[in-house]
């Protein structure tokens, strides 16, 4: 019976992270859908979602408006920075090989890890958040659920199912989907890259932020580095599940999350990261395509 | 006799779709033969197989070899090269940052014969090499009348001699069949006259086998002994020029059903 | 003939200059504080060097070559702890780090692009870990300590540690540029260049790639096995992704496809990263006065905030870095940047 508590309760903690990583995941998805670039700075918008909703609540407290408050904040913090990025340092380099937009990518990511170091009301120490418990922990029996992990979850299934309304059935969803398939014809089309560009960032980014300040809410350190290593699993995640495709980096976030649990759960958390690049380089020797992804052949 | 390049079955499926269904081909020594059809007829999928570059779902590739019968189909590209079998390309890859020559050397590595520590090391059979390496391209290039240009970027040449040094890399494999695909594209016709020389004497020079893909018709019915036509990825006409020009199958893929009757 | 005669000018300028630099140290005109950059820098070159060959030249992004320092810095470390040889120990400290490097170039290198990088990255960040978690052997997160070094006295480490880092640096400059100018060199430019291409002409693409990885590794080992006696303490936060970046900024900066770039700016690169670390509290403070107090600004991160924004300047106004593809014409010696 302990055996089966523990199971339970870890499944529902490792769907919970899992719904945060599949949140950002679909972000870089959605960037390398439409772009093929791999945005190394993706993970940076979780840290400052974070940083946003950390600074509202410790101004005022932790009362539901101001939860939503910096729930709203964040995402509209992240969702600036996000757009202002491509705009910037995306955009000029849409047209040249790959391997700059990567390196540019490398570049930004550093870029926003230390600069809030150099200035002090962020500076380079930890800082933890005294997040309170809102309700009791609930009881089935043996099993203990922690609310957080819960309220996680239901909000990480809400935004996703919000994300799938806007890709399949808005208009600038559609765009997306147009443009990730063939940018030259859809701009023939009519539709504007440029602006699709910018809303899926905008998307993305926005998920990254709520991504944040739920990973916050549910492990209270930040420090500017706090984004690599979700950024790095949710990136794994993305292409476990295929690159470029929104199920299945929802897919592939979920599984990570229960895999991560189950494993810290019962051996070490030590080895994570090297654990996350030896399942990431499995995954492309033997199967890159992911669980979900196609396999185009270059023409010849 | 034997045919220097026997294709047998072949046939290429993506996925739910046949793009080349059953092509068969024997190609004998020295026949220069064309390959036609619409766009998107599988031209160019049957090129990419025969080079390595798709492995066939099914069928079969053998080239006759210093007297041996060795199968090709199936190996990589670089060794079905090494074995003959050279090509161009329709949309043209050339080292865009490198030299007209080293270009060309590039073809030419497989026979070089230093091997990696000489290279780095200048160890003798080196600077020899180097030199008679570079002598002869610069012969190669002077038959194409680009010599002059052999320090040229390769980026900076014109269009139609670009299409040209195409033809010379390919050359300098020291191919038995060199497979053309679309030299002719982009070329006025006077270009494509002097083009048309150009093979005819390359391949009688070099004793040479081969089969080109084009859409210019001057130039196949001008200097392709033989065509094969494909339409949908079936092959749907072979036979002499002037056979194929009358065949209303051939004019209706082309044309569709009202020029049959025009 | 042409060649012999650039050959020998080559290594007259490596001799010339080698006396230069000699006669500064020993003088004191380059104190040992400068001497111990300038080797660093020499270090620093040979990495850029070594990355340039695998991601310049043959166009495989690499983004873990950190992990071959530290797999170099390392294995030398632990042999020279064990009384082995110092010849031997950096020998083997790079023969061990090609071999590392083959076996993992074996499986990532059929990787393209985008997908070869991120797993670059993954390896340097694995070897990170197993240093960290090979306690026993490595010293674990507190690092390896006492690692004798090129003199027997510690006073004059440096300045003996430059009689090997200098003709070390010279002869890897040689290597890579001899290897570029064979036809072998060709066949990677080629690769990088238009692979499908590359492999209809019959150049075995994947062998090709392979060769220029391990030699690639080769020469980072043999900067890790050099540093190793001449730093005497390895820590494994030293070899981590933000140490792989420096790296491959020294190459964009100088250029991807110049050898003479990757010389500058390793050089330029090593001297603004210590003089940003020298004086960032000085600097900070003193930014700080300019707005009147309070809370100290933090300029410790500066070097890292200045290479973000010097790789995304460079990337978008100047992708092909100071020289580009040019070298410095010593009599037609390299040839790159033809008409």
């Amino acid at each position: 019976m302990e055996l089966f508590t523990q199971i339970v309760q870890q499944f529902i903690n490792g769907l919970s992270l899992g719904g945060i990583y599949a949140l950002i995941a679909l972000g870089y998805t959605m960037v390398y859908g439409i772009v093929k670039l791999i945005n190394f700075a993706h993970g940076d918008i979780l840290m400052v979602g974070a940083y946003i909703s950390y600074f509202v609540l410790t101004t005022f407290g932790f009362n539901p408006w101001s939860l939503a408050a910096a729930f709203l904040l964040a995402v509209v913090g992240s969702v600036l920075l996000g757009v202002s990025i491509e705009a910037t340092c995306y955009r000029p380099l849409r047209n040249s090989p790959r391997i700059n937009a990567l390196i540019t990518a490398i570049g930004v990511s550093i870029f926003l890890e230390n600069l809030p170091r150099v200035f002090p009301f962020i500076g380079s120490d930890y800082r933890n958040l005294a997040v309170p418990a809102f309700f009791d922990n609930i009881t089935f029996g043996d099993i203990t659920i922690i609310p957080i992990k819960l309220i996680t979850l239901v909000v990480t299934l809400v935004l996703m199912g919000l994300l799938i309304l806007v890709v399949d059935y808005s208009k600038s969803g559609k765009a997306m989907r147009a443009v990730s398939y063939d940018m030259g014809a859809s701009a023939l089309m009519g539709i504007s890259v440029n602006r699709t560009v910018s809303f899926t960032f905008a998307l993305g980014s926005a998920l990254a932020g709520a991504g944040g300040v739920l990973y916050i809410l549910n492990f209270p350190q930040l420090d500017t580095y706090m984004g690599i290593m979700p950024g790095l699993k949710a990136f794994v995640a993305a292409v476990l599940g295929g690159i470029g495709s929104i199920p299945g980096a929802m897919v592939g976030g979920l599984i990570l999350g229960l895999a991560e649990t189950f494993t810290t759960g019962f051996i070490s958390s030590d080895l994570t990261g090297a654990v996350v690049f030896g399942i990431l380089i499995l995954i492309l020797m033997f199967k890159p395509s992911g669980i979900m992804g196609v396999h185009t052949k270059e023409k010849v | 006799m034997k045919p220097l390049l026997s294709v047998k079955h072949l046939t290429m499926q993506f996925g739910g779709l046949r793009a080349v269904q059953d092509f068969n081909l024997e190609l004998q020594v020295g026949e220069l033969v064309g390959l036609i059809g619409p766009n998107g007829a599988g031209k160019t999928t049957v090129f990419n197989m025969l080079t390595g570059v798709y492995e066939p779902s099914e069928g079969t590739i053998e080239l006759e070899r210093e007297g041996q019968t060795e199968v090709i189909s199936g190996l990589p590209p670089h060794k079905i090269t090494r074995k003959g079998l050279a090509r161009t390309f329709q949309n043209i890859r050339l080292f865009k940052s490198m030299t007209v020559w080293e270009n060309v050397a590039v073809a030419r590595h497989f026979t070089v014969p230093y091997n990696l520590a000489q290279g780095i090391f200048r160890l003798p059979p080196f600077r020899k090499v180097e030199e008679d390496v570079r002598r002869e391209i610069q012969d190669l290039l002077a038959i194409f009348k680009i010599d002059h240009k052999a320090d040229w970027r390769a980026a900076n040449l014109p269009y139609g001699e670009q299409r040209k040094l195409e033809i010379v890399r390919a050359m300098a494999s020291r191919p038995s069949v060199l497979l053309l695909d679309e030299p002719a594209a982009g070329m006025n016709p006077q270009e494509t006259l002097q083009l048309m020389d150009l093979i005819r004497f390359v391949k009688d020079e070099y004793k040479l086998t081969v089969l080109l893909i084009e859409h210019d018709m001057n130039l196949v019915m001008g200097i392709c002994e033989r065509l094969l036509v494909l339409d949908y990825g079936r092959t749907i006409a072979q036979g002499l020029p002037a056979e194929i020009r009358s065949n209303p199958v051939v004019i209706k893929a082309y044309l569709g059903e009202d020029a049959v009757h025009a | 003939m042409r060649i012999f005669k650039n050959l020998s000018l080559l290594g007259g300028l490596g001799i010339g200059l080698f006396v230069i630099l000699w006669a500064l140290i020993s003088t004191n005109v380059i104190d040992d504080y400068s001497l111990q950059i300038l080797c660093m820098a020499g270090l620093n070159i040979m990495v850029g060097l070594s990355l340039n060959l695998i991601s310049g030249y043959t166009g495989q992004l690499a983004l873990g070559h950190a992990g071959f320092l530290a797999i170099g810095a390392y294995s030398t470390g632990i042999l020279l702890i064990a009384h082995v040889p110092l010849p031997l120990a950096i020998f083997s400290g790079a023969l061990i780090t090609a071999a590392f490097g083959f076996l993992i170039g074996f499986p990532a290198l059929r990787l393209r692009g985008d997908y070869l990088a991120i797993v670059t990255l993954g390896v340097g960040e694995i070897v990170r870990v197993l240093i960290i978690n090979l306690g026993d052997l490595t010293g674990g997160a507190s690092g390896l300590r006492n690692i004798p070094g090129f003199a027997q006295n510690i006073m004059v480490n440096n300045p003996a540690a430059f009689l090997w880092i200098f003709p070390a640096m010279f002869l890897s400059v040689a290597l890579v540029a001899n290897l570029i100018q064979s036809s072998h060199g060709r066949t990677l430019i080629s690769i990088r260049e238009d692979e499908v291409a590359s492999q209809a002409m019959g150049v075995n693409i994947f062998g090709m790639k392979l060769m220029s990885f391990t030699v690639s590794a080769f020469i980072a080992g043999l900067a890790g096995a050099l540093y190793a006696p001449f730093i005497g303490y390895l820590a494994p936060g030293g070899f981590d992704f933000l140490r792989s970046v420096f790296f491959v900024i020294v190459v964009v900066l100088g250029g991807m496809g110049s050898l003479t770039g990757t010389v500058l700016s390793g050089l330029g690169l090593t001297f603004l990263q210590e003089a940003l670390r020298s004086n960032a509290k000085a600097w900070g403070t003193a930014v700080t006065g300019l707005f009147g107090g309070g809370n100290a600004i933090n300029l410790d991160p500066m070097s890292q905030v200045l290479f973000g924004l010097i790789l995304v300047l460079l990337m978008i106004f100047r992708p092909e870095g100071l020289l580009g593809t040019k070298e410095l014409r010593l009599t037609q010696m390299f040839r790159r940047g033809a008409r």
